[in-house]
């Protein structure tokens, strides 16, 4: 009798905790899709206010191969990038590489020029309408922006790496030294410091911020400067039917990077 | 009472030693911290006393500000003069002397501020 009487007990308790525990938890995971199929639903709201954009005309970086390393270089030299000079530690808020790891089985067939799959291809962050990394984050440090820019709070990150197994480009870096050190020989990683901006510390990741500091004060984003002239970056407002871009985007085919990921990106290449 | 003879002394002598503290540093509060103002300006971004107890807290509030809400990069002092809202870029403008500022009070108040680890002080005063 009296182990029965434990037995109802132990079933009573068990009971009462998920009855208490399981509404909660559905309504997480509830809400978490709502928030996941309202952002990638097409035409849902009608935008207000600037959503920044930027179309990255691959074409044009062949005819000048040196144009995306210097985009890469100005970025990463003012917004204070170290260089660790090892790919396993590599810190890249911008980056070149091949189509066929930019592009990865998104072709439609297969039968496509050779030559494309060694193009070297200008990435960065996509600044995604849909941003997976900000919902993986559990401590609000990335963050999107009424403005489309997906941007991070240094100061909140902590570090898990959560947001860079969450977002499918690789666009997220993670600091595993210290960035303020110096290498074996002496040299520091920053080779020199932008006294304007901020440098990161160890244990926080990093990323692109499509030059947030600069729209503020009217400038375009730096890599975008750079590559100007020859229109090989085109950026602007995706909001405003007459911006460039607007019109670059209506009048030329443009491909995504894995649309199929569902994350909206806010980067369009002309092949 | 038994055992007098040693319980109140040795009672004295606890007590002495527990609020030693207290009377070696009586009637002297350390030497007050002095930070080194500004030279070139007679006016901060907000009163010195808000400033002296809750600069942190502005700090804060203009980051989430500017990187949430898209807020101003530029503020209006009272007597409308501009400057920028940002720790590197505002605030070590005028007090461009971390040492003789920022260390002053906080080495008194024993508070290590990780500002530094990412922002980056004026160079001449490095
Ligand atoms: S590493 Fe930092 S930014 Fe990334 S998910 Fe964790 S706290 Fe957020
Ligand atoms: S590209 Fe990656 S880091 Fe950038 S917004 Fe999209 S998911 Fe986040």
């Amino acid at each position: 009798m009296n182990s029965k009487r434990r037995d109802f007990l132990k079933i009573a308790g068990l009971t009462a905790i998920a009855g208490i525990a399981a509404p909660s938890a559905f309504n997480t995971l509830l809400k978490g899709e709502a928030i996941a199929s309202a952002g990638g639903q097409h035409g849902a709201a009608v935008p207000t206010g600037k959503r920044w954009g930027m179309v990255i005309d691959v074409k044009k970086f062949s005819e000048n191969p040196d144009l995306a390393e210097k985009c890469v270089s100005t970025c990463h030299t003012i917004h204070n990038v170290p260089d660790f000079g090892n790919k396993k530690d590599e810190i890249k808020w911008i980056w070149v590489d091949s189509f066929q790891h930019v592009f990865p089985g998104d072709s439609s067939h297969y039968k496509q020029p050779e030559a494309l799959n060694s193009m070297p291809i200008l990435a960065l962050c996509n600044h995604c309408d849909n941003p997976p990394c900000v919902r993986a984050c559990p401590t609000q440090a990335t963050f999107k922006s009424k403005d489309g820019i997906v941007g991070m709070d240094y100061h909140r990150c902590i570090g898990c790496r959560f947001c860079m197994a969450a977002c499918p480009y690789g666009a997220r870096s993670f600091n595993w030294r210290d960035p303020r050190g110096k290498d074996a020989n002496g040299q520091p990683f920053i080779k020199a410091e932008n006294p304007k901006y901020p440098t990161r510390m160890r244990g926080v990741v990093e990323k692109c911020n499509f030059c947030t500091e600069r729209l503020a004060i009217g400038q375009i984003p730096a890599c975008v400067e750079v590559a100007a002239q020859s229109k090989a970056l085109v950026f602007g407002d995706l909001n405003d039917p007459n911006s460039e871009i607007s019109q670059i985007l209506k009048t030329t085919f443009t491909i995504q990077r894995k649309p199929s990921a569902g994350t909206h990106p806010s980067l369009f290449y002309i092949i | 009472m038994y055992g007098k003879g040693r319980i109140i002394p040795a009672l004295i002598l606890f007590l002495g030693l527990v609020t030693s503290p207290m009377w070696y540093k009586s009637g002297d509060a350390g030497k007050m911290p002095k930070p080194e103002k500004p030279k070139d300006y007679t006016e901060c971004v907000a009163p010195t006393q808000y400033m002296r107890t809750s600069h942190m807290v502005l700090l804060n509030e203009w980051r989430d500000d500017i990187l949430r809400e898209g807020g101003p990069r530029i503020g209006k002092t009272a007597n409308g003069t501009e400057y920028v809202r940002s720790l590197q870029n505002g605030c070590m403008k005028c007090h461009s002397d971390k040492k003789k500022f920022c260390d002053d009070c906080h080495n008194y108040a024993s508070v290590k501020p990780y500002c530094w680890d990412c922002h980056l002080q004026p160079k001449e005063a490095m």
